[in-house]
This record gives C-alpha cells, structure tokens and sequence, in this order.
C-alpha cells in the first residue's frame, strides 16, 4: 500500500480525502493528514455564520467515521515543520517523521497584515479561523464589560473578507469602521456605479466607511487602541480586525526549495502537481500560472483532479471562475464572469435604479450576442439564472435581463444545455437535467445527492428548482394524481383510520381508481401495517406490480425469474442439490448474483408455481428479490473460519435476515455483516452496515450502491447484539413509516434535518418518544411473517392467477423464444 | 373481420385484473375495470415486444380506464389504445361483449 501524506486539514485537504475515498482506488492509499487547527475540517466559507449562532460542529465538515478505518488517520494541533525531498519523509512540530509516497499540500493562505505600526498589540486580530472568531467575540464581550457600553472596532480592507468581518462585529454589537485603500468597497469584484451604491447601502447599516485611505498607525491608549488614519482622522477603538486580502502559505514548500509564483503560491501544473513529481499542491496555498484563487470552489475542483490522479486518471484543472455572490449585512452584490469588461471590445450594459436601489450591469461582446459578466448590487435574485449565461449566445436584448422586475422578458431565460449551474461542482444544465430524468428525481435534496450541485455554497439552489419544473416534475409532495398526499401522509391517515383497501382510501381520500404509482405504494403501506393478509388475495393483488403479482421479478422477454432466500449466503450441499435440479428440470439460465445467492432465470408465468412447489418441499422460502422489501443480508465468514475475525458475522447475519424477511418498504433494503474491520461483506454500501469490533458491533445506516453510491453513516459503536437488534427495528420501522416512494434509506438519511445525530436521538435516547410504537410494529411484523410462496401453493384461488392464458392454459406463450449461449439457455 | 370467441366467464375476471387470451391465434388483454366495463387490446407491449400488457396495473388517469405496461411503465388509453404518455404510440383495441355471462371477443381488423 502507498502512503500518502497530507499537510492541512482545511477545505479543500479535506475534499482531497473525500474524493479519493469515493474513487475505488482510494483503498490504494494509506492516507495520513497532518493539520495545523485544533479542529478538523470545517466550512470556512460559513465561517460567519458563527456569529449568527451556528454551532461550531454544525460547520464540521469531515463525515462520520471518515477517519475511523485504518487506512485514513487524522493528526490535530501539529504542523508539517519540514520536507526532505531526497528522503520523502515530513517532519512535524511534534517531532514525528512520516515517510511519503506522494506528498499533497493544502496549506490555504494566511490573513494578510499590513505593516501597519502597532499590528502586534494586543487588541489586534484577524479573521480566517474558528479560534480567530472565537478571540474576537471574547475581546467584544470583554471590551463591552470594561466600558459598560458598546465596543467599538475596525475593520481594515473592504473587500469581500472585509465586509464580513464589519458583519460580524455589527452582530457582536458594534458600528465598525471599514478602511479601504481602493476608491471603493470590493475593488475586485464591483465597479465603480456598483461601489458607490453599496457604500450608500452599507452606510445606512451603521458602518462607517473611509476609501481611499489606510491606517498610519495603532497605538496604546490606556487599555484601548487608537488607529490614526492617513485621513488624519483619529479612531479611539476596543479591538482592529485586519482584513486586507490573503497571502498563500507557501513557506513550507518554499524551504523545501519548490518554487513560488511571482505573488506566492506554490507553483503548479495543469495537473496539480509541483516540479518535484511526489509533490502536489491543492487549494489557495497553490499557484498555476501565477494565479492562485481565495476561493474554495478552484481548491474543490484541484482536490478532483489530485484524486484522479493518485488513482491513475489524468484530470487537469483548467482554471476556475471566480464568480461570487453575498448577501453581506443584508445587501445582495453578485459579480460573475469579466466583470470588469477587459475582453477586448467588450461592451457595458448598466441600469441604475435609484429608487429601487438597485444596480446591475451586464458586460456582453462587441456584437451584443455574448454575455461575458456582470454586476448587481441590491438585488442579486438574477445571479443564479444569470452566471450560467456567461459564454453562451443571448436570445434578445441583453437590456431584458436585467430589466426591472416583472418585465417577461427576464424571467423568460432559457440557457443551453452546456451552461455552468452549480461553480461549485462544475454541473452543467445538461447533466441536472439528465440526473432529473434518468432518476426520476423529484425534488432538491435528490437532486443534490445526484449530482453534488446546490451542496457547495447553494447559490444554485433556486436554478435547480427551475429545472425541476423544466423538466416536468411536478413540485409537490403529492403522490400522483389519484391522492394530494405524500408516502408519509398516507401510511399515518392508514394508520389512524385503519382503512384496510385500496377502495376505500380512494373513495376516501383521493380520486380516481388509481395508477401504478400509488397501487403498490399503497399496498406497500397496507402491508408493512400487516393489514393486507397475503399479496395475491381480493383486491390486494390488483394493487400489486407485476412483480409482486406473480412474485418473480420480470424479465425483458415477458419471463420470470426466481430467487430462493439463502440467508446471509450460507448453504447447505443438498440444498444447492435441489436448486441444481430444479434449474436443469425447468432449463432455467442460472447465475449467482451480486446478493450472495442464486437467481434462476426464464421461467414462464405458469412454470413458477410448479417451480417453487419443488424449492418449498425442500425448504426453500420467498428471497422477496421482486418485492420493495428487505432483499438479502450479506456475510463474511467471520470468526468461525477466518483468521482475523473477531465476531460471528454468518450467525449475525442469518438472524437479522430471518428476522426482516418479507418486510415491506418504500424502497428495497440490503443489509451486510462483516466480522472485522477488513469489511468484505462490503456493509458499509448497504442500507444497514454491520462490523465486528473487539467489543461488539458498530452499526452503519444509510448507504447505497447502485446508481449513486453513498457510505452509511456510523450510527452506534461498540453494542452488543440485542442493543444492535434493538435500534435496527427502529432504524428500519422509522424509515418505512416516514421515508417516500421509491427513496432508499441513503437519500431518506441524507435528507434528515440534523442527520446521523438526530436519527441518533430518535432511536436511541427516544427523543420523539415514538420507540416503543417502533419496536411494537416490528415485533408484529416479525411474528406476523408468513412465506408468501407456500401461501400460494396451499390456495387453488390463488393458484389460478399463474396461467398463460384464460382460455388455453395449456398453451406456452408462443412468443418467448430462447438461444443457447455458453450452455444455457438465454432470451432469443 | 373474424367470429366472435368465447374467451371466458364474466365471473372468472376479477376487477382490475387482466387475464391473457388467445383469440384467432392472437395475443389479447382482457380487462375488467373497477365499474365492471369490458376492455380487450393486444397483449404486445410495443415499446418492448413482449407480450405482457394483460399484467399491467389498471387504474384511471383523468377519466379515462387504463393499464401500465409493466416492463417501463407505459399507459395505454383501455379504450382507445393510444399510449398517454408517450405521444405516437398506440395498441390495437378489440370489440368485446358479454353475453349470459359469457365474455367473448372479436378482433378489429388493424
Ligand atoms: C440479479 C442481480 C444482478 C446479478 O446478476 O448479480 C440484480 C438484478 C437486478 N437488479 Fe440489482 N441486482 C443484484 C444486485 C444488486 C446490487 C449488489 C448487492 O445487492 O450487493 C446492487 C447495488 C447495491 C444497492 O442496491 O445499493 C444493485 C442495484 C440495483 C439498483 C439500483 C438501486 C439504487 O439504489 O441505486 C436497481 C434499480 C432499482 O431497484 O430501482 C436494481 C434493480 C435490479 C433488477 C430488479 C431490475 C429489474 O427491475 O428488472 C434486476 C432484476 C433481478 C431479477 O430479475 O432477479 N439493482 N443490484 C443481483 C441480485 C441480488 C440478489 O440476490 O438479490
Ligand atoms: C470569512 C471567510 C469567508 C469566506 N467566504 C468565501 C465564500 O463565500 N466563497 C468562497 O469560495 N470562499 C470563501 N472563503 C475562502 C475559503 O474559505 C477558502 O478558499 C478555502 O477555505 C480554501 O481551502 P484550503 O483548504 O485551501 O485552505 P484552508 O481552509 O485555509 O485550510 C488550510 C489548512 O491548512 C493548515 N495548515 C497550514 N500550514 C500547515 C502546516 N504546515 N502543517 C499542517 N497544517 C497546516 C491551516 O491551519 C488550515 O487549517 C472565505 C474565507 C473566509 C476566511
Ligand atoms: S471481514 Fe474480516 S472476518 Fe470477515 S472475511 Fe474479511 S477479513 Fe475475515
Ligand atoms: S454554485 Fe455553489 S453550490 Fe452550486
């Protein structure tokens, strides 16, 4: 295995770590980080909303059990001191030496301080840090106590960082000065009519704005500060919050001798990579071309390509855009694209609205036909919609997009498939609307597991909800047109009424006869309330899909297949015998699947009763492979043969899959049991995960493989088989009761407010206090179970339904032809 | 135009429940929808070429009695064929009728 080192647990060190674990080379890597913070990862970009009382750990950004496998650790409070290139090892501030195979840096950038006189006093701060905000607030609350009265600071740097820290010391009670060097605020990002009504707009907020100047020098004042400015105006201040732009941290790789653009950073290729090929370097510490960018989305987007690169791809970071948009102290100002018109003949399209306050401008090509940028002030609503048209050809007057507000010709946009939606991730339109339709999406949080758009700084949210309607989706919860409610709904109004058809919550509560979205939902409703009797009986069996009606899984020739339940993959020779025979009597095409077991294929509708008689008779049940229910629970050996097992996973496994067969939910639900932490039962893609611990078990929920792979979240660690048993009925009855149509726990997981820990606090410390409800429906449904297969074969009523046709049952569906490929037999 | 053929007793079709018929060496769905009308089209799924409609579900949209293919989730109009979901496409549709409890069916000429 290779080690890889990772210096800084910031932003986009942190992506890096992500990215390669998404990717199946991931495992390739033992990865060690070092960071430099107290913390681990977290949003710096959220960093203000610190101040508005978010909690530090709702910032955190590292993924349960992310760092909890022995193939990723994590190392706080120490820094990476030295880098011994010939010898590939790191030195750290704690004396550790860490050998490397491949090196990444992902150091971010330090606050720049100007060489102002008195930068060192205490009093003075800065602001990139939790532990930097955390000495703010203390020196405002102190300051405030000292007089009694309102603190009062200074912000020097206007620009974007500036204006956040003049927010957050208004929330902290003060009415901060802004010194500005440039005429303006936000130099980079506006232009000089967009500056002007911002500084109107800021002003009225109660900061108090200086351009065109900056700081002489800071004193102390008896305990206080005073900052004299090269105004001559003389500030009398309780703490100075410096502002004025970022520098790369380069100086580590500088003394390793790697080379430094011309304004710091530390020089990269298209691939990430510095002149030493061991070494890469992602995020603002980094420089390609000379450039480095103080935006998170370029380090995303570099931390992409070193992943593919250390798992043998060949991505190249192209450069990034530097659009922004913030709301800051409440005022919209967005900049996106050449905002500044330097392409060449460029032309400026600007409307100024005094009275609205609002300003906004356009920057399109000498031909009107291309828009390049732009600028809002006051109003950035048009900044989603807008930003994605930068390069692509405009239908009319550009004057219309940014016309005052309710003129059609605004909200009429359409943009071209290959437009940028989400910076963030780099998601084109297309790709939204292609998730949207090949996934049936429905709503925003599926499309953001999809696709990653709208999950960075969520300025394209609104678009995606656009798109959703674009595309049809109707943006409601109701199920179909046959009932206003959603999956939820329906199961508590069946639930509290006790209805127990289809008929009568039709005629009840919706419309219609129904449809085959809302009649197997609803049979799924009935039947995970133990409502129903069996599949196939009266009207229950018109609800079923075709699936379920002849429980068999369709085939594309009109065939079935037929998959006997094998629990936790465990078989015994004389039952393989049986399933053996009976696939060579029926000539069925045989295969063991992905589920640890055997699914047999290319029976005809009146063939499986005759085929399932034979699997029944030699103990064979239902394996529900047709059914939106729990489909197999996968196992290693574990301790009873392997050498590194620690549990019993087989016996684990082959319990819980008794335990949940035939339980019925919005979504199929796979579960896995692993005996130690080398995981080949693969638990953590499932919607249960279960590893064997020293001490027990951890339970893993909520994750997928499939279309859009996710890693369960670890839920408990370290409990023993009934506590495990226990919080898995309710983890399983919470999600049936609540999750909608179609979802899998991974997307129903993903969507809790509050995730793992609140799904935590429901199952474990009750918080809802619905646990004994949840544990009373499992303990139905566990003594409720019934064979569904044996339930056919006993009732002649039931039996009847497998007939090819009404009128000749004798008669083979003469459609369905086979081939023989590879000594079996396969659909013509 | 063929003879009409007796396919099976009314009471053999359960309400929103297809059956497969054979009729003049035709695959048909035999359908019974929930206020007890009659409604026979091709089993063929066109989107497909498997003959599977007879194992749709039946349900309405608007007002009108359908069926879902049940390989992709196609609806067919029971009365008219047409596909309503995706324009274009359409089954044959059959005459049928009971007569003293006895379904029978006569293909349309296509
Ligand atoms: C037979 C099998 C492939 C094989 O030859 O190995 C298979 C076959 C089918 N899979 Fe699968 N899947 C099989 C294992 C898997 C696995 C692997 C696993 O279970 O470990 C996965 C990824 C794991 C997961 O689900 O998270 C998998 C992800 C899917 C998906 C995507 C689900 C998702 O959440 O993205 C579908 C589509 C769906 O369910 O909507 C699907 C749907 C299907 C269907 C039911 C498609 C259909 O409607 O006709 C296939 C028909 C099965 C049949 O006729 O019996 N199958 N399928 C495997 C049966 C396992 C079993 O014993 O029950
Ligand atoms: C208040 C604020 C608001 C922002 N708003 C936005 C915004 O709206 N949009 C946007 O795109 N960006 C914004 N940013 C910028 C964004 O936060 C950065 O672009 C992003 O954090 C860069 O990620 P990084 O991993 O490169 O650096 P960082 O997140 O800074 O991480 C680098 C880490 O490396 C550590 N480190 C450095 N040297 C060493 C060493 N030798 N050994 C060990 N560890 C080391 C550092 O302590 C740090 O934890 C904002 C930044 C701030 C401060
Ligand atoms: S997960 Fe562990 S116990 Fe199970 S087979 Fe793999 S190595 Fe053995
Ligand atoms: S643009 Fe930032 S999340 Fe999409």
């Amino acid at each position: 295995m290779n080690e890889l080192v990772v210096v800084g647990n910031g932003m986009v060190g942190q992506r890096l770590v992500d990215a390669l674990h998404e990717r199946d080379a991931g495992s390739a890597w033992r990865i060690t980080v070092i960071g430099e913070e107290s913390r681990r990862a977290y949003d710096r970009v959220a960093l203000s909303s610190y101040f508005d009382g978010v909690a530090a750990t709702e910032l955190d950004l590292v993924g349960a059990g992310c760092y909890d496998g022995v193939h990723r650790t994590l190392h706080l409070d120490e820094a990476v001191t030295a880098i011994d290139r010939s010898a590939r090892t790191v030195t750290t501030s704690r004396g550790r030496s860490l050998r490397y195979d491949a090196l990444v840096l992902a150091t971010g950038s330090a606050p720049f301080v100007p060489p102002v006189p008195g930068r060192e006093l205490p009093g003075c701060h800065v602001y990139r840090t939790l532990d930097d905000l955390d000495a703010i607030r203390a020196a405002a609350e102190a300051a405030a106590r000292r007089r009694g009265g309102r603190a009062a600071g200074m912000v020097v740097g206007g620009g974007l960082l500036g204006l956040e820290a003049a927010r957050a010391l208004r929330l902290l009670g003060m009415s901060p000065h802004v010194v500005e060097l440039a005429p303006r605020l936000m130099p980079l990002q506006v232009d000089e009519g967009g500056g002007a009504l911002l500084r109107r707009l800021i002003e009225a907020l109660d900061v108090t704005v200086h351009t065109d100047c900056s700081v002489r020098r800071i004193e102390c004042d008896r305990g206080r500060l005073l900052a004299v400015l090269t105004n001559e105006l003389e500030l009398d201040l309780d703490l100075v919050v410096f502002s004025a732009g970022v520098r790369p941290r380069d100086e580590l790789a500088r003394r390793a001798g790697l080379p430094a653009g011309p304004r710091g950073g530390i020089e990269i290729d298209a691939s990430c990579r510095t002149p030493d090929e061991r070494i890469y370097a992602i995020g603002e510490c980094a420089a390609l071309d000379g450039l480095s960018y103080g935006l998170v989305a370029p380090g995303y987007a570099m931390a992409e390509v070193v992943a593919d690169r250390l798992s043998g791809g060949s991505a190249v970071f192209g450069g990034a855009d530097t659009s922004t948009k913030l709301k800051l102290l409440g005022v919209d100002v967005a900049s996106f694209g050449d905002a500044h018109a330097r392409t060449p003949g460029a032309l400026e399209v600007t409307v100024n609205d005094p009275v609205e306050q609002t300003y906004a401008k356009l920057v399109v090509s000498d031909d009107a036909t291309t828009l390049l940028g732009g600028i809002l002030v006051g109003d950035a609503s048009r900044y989603p919609m807008l930003r994605p048209l930068v390069g692509a050809a405009l239908a009319g007057d550009p004057v219309g997009l940014i016309a005052p507000r309710g003129s059609a010709a605004a909200d009429a946009i359409t943009m071209p498939d290959t437009a940028q939606v989400c910076s963030c991730h780099a998601v084109t339109k297309g790709a939204i609307r292609e998730a949207i339709a090949v996934s049936a999406l429905t709503d925003v949080p599926g499309v953001k597991s999809c696709t990653k758009a709208g999950t960075g700084c969520g300025s394209c949210v609104p678009l995606l909800k656009n798109l959703l309607a674009e595309s049809g989706v109707p943006m409601s919860t109701a199920l179909c047109e046959h009932f206003g409610h959603s999956r939820a709904e329906l199961f508590d109004i069946v639930r509290v009424t006790g209805i127990t058809t289809f008929t009568e919550l039709v005629q009840r509560h919706g419309t219609g006869r129904g449809c085959d979205i809302c009649k197997p939902a609803v049979a799924s409703i009935l039947a995970s309330q133990s409502r129903a009797g069996h599949v196939l009986d009266g009207e229950q069996a018109a609800l079923q899909d075709t699936n379920d009606h002849f429980l068999a899984n369709i085939q594309r020739n009109g065939t079935y297949s037929v998959v006997p339940r094998i629990p936790g993959g465990e078989i015994t020779p004389d039952k393989l015998l049986v399933i053996a025979e009976v696939a060579r009597d029926f000539a069925l095409y045989t295969k063991i699947t992905g589920g640890q077991r055997i699914d047999l294929f290319g029976a005809r509708v009146e063939q499986l009763p005759l085929i399932w008689k034979r699997l029944v008779d030699a103990g064979f049940e239902s394996g529900h492979a047709y059914g939106k229910a729990v489909r197999t629970v996968k196992s290693c050996v574990g301790s009873t043969w392997c050498r590194y097992g620690v549990q019993d996973s087989v016996s684990l496994a082959i319990e819980l899959e008794l335990r949940y067969r035939g339980l019925r939910a919005p979504h199929k639900i796979k579960a896995a049991v692993s005996g130690c932490a080398r995981e080949c039962a693969e638990a953590q893609s499932k919607d249960v995960g279960i590893i064997a611990t020293e001490h027990g078990w951890n339970l893993y929920v909520g994750g997928n493989g499939g279309f859009r792979p996710r890693h369960a979240d670890l839920l408990l660690t370290d409990v023993d088989t009934a506590t495990l048993i226990r919080t898995v009925d309710r983890f399983l009855m919470f999600y049936v009761r609540t999750a909608d149509r179609l979802e899998r726990t991974a997307s129903w997981v993903a969507a809790l407010d509050g995730g793992i820990d609140y799904l935590r606090a429901v199952l474990v410390d009750d918080s809802l206090g619905i646990c004994e409800d949840l544990d009373a429906a499992m303990a139905k449904h566990v003594e409720s179970y019934a064979d569904e297969w044996a339930g056919v074969l006993d009732d002649p009523e039931r039996l009847s339904r497998f007939v090819s046709f009404v009128n000749a049952p004798g008669v083979p569906d003469p459609s369905v032809q086979f081939r023989t490929a590879r000594g079996q037999r396969t659909p013509a | 135009m063929t003879a009409w053929t007796r396919v099976c007793e009314y009471t053999d079709l359960l309400p929103e429940r297809g059956v497969a018929a054979l009729v003049a060496g035709e695959q048909v769905a035999l359908f019974r929808t929930f206020d007890g009308m009659l409604h026979v089209i091709g089993n063929r799924d066109p989107f497909t070429g498997a003959f599977v409609l007879a194992r749709g579900i039946v349900g309405t949209r608007g007002g009108a009695p359908t069926v879902a293919s049940p390989l992709f989730k196609q609806v067919f109009d029971l009365r008219t064929g047409e596909c309503v979901t995706e324009a274009g496409a359409a089954v044959p549709v059959h005459d049928v009728r009971c007569v003293d409890g006895v379904v029978e069916v006569r293909l349309r000429a296509p």
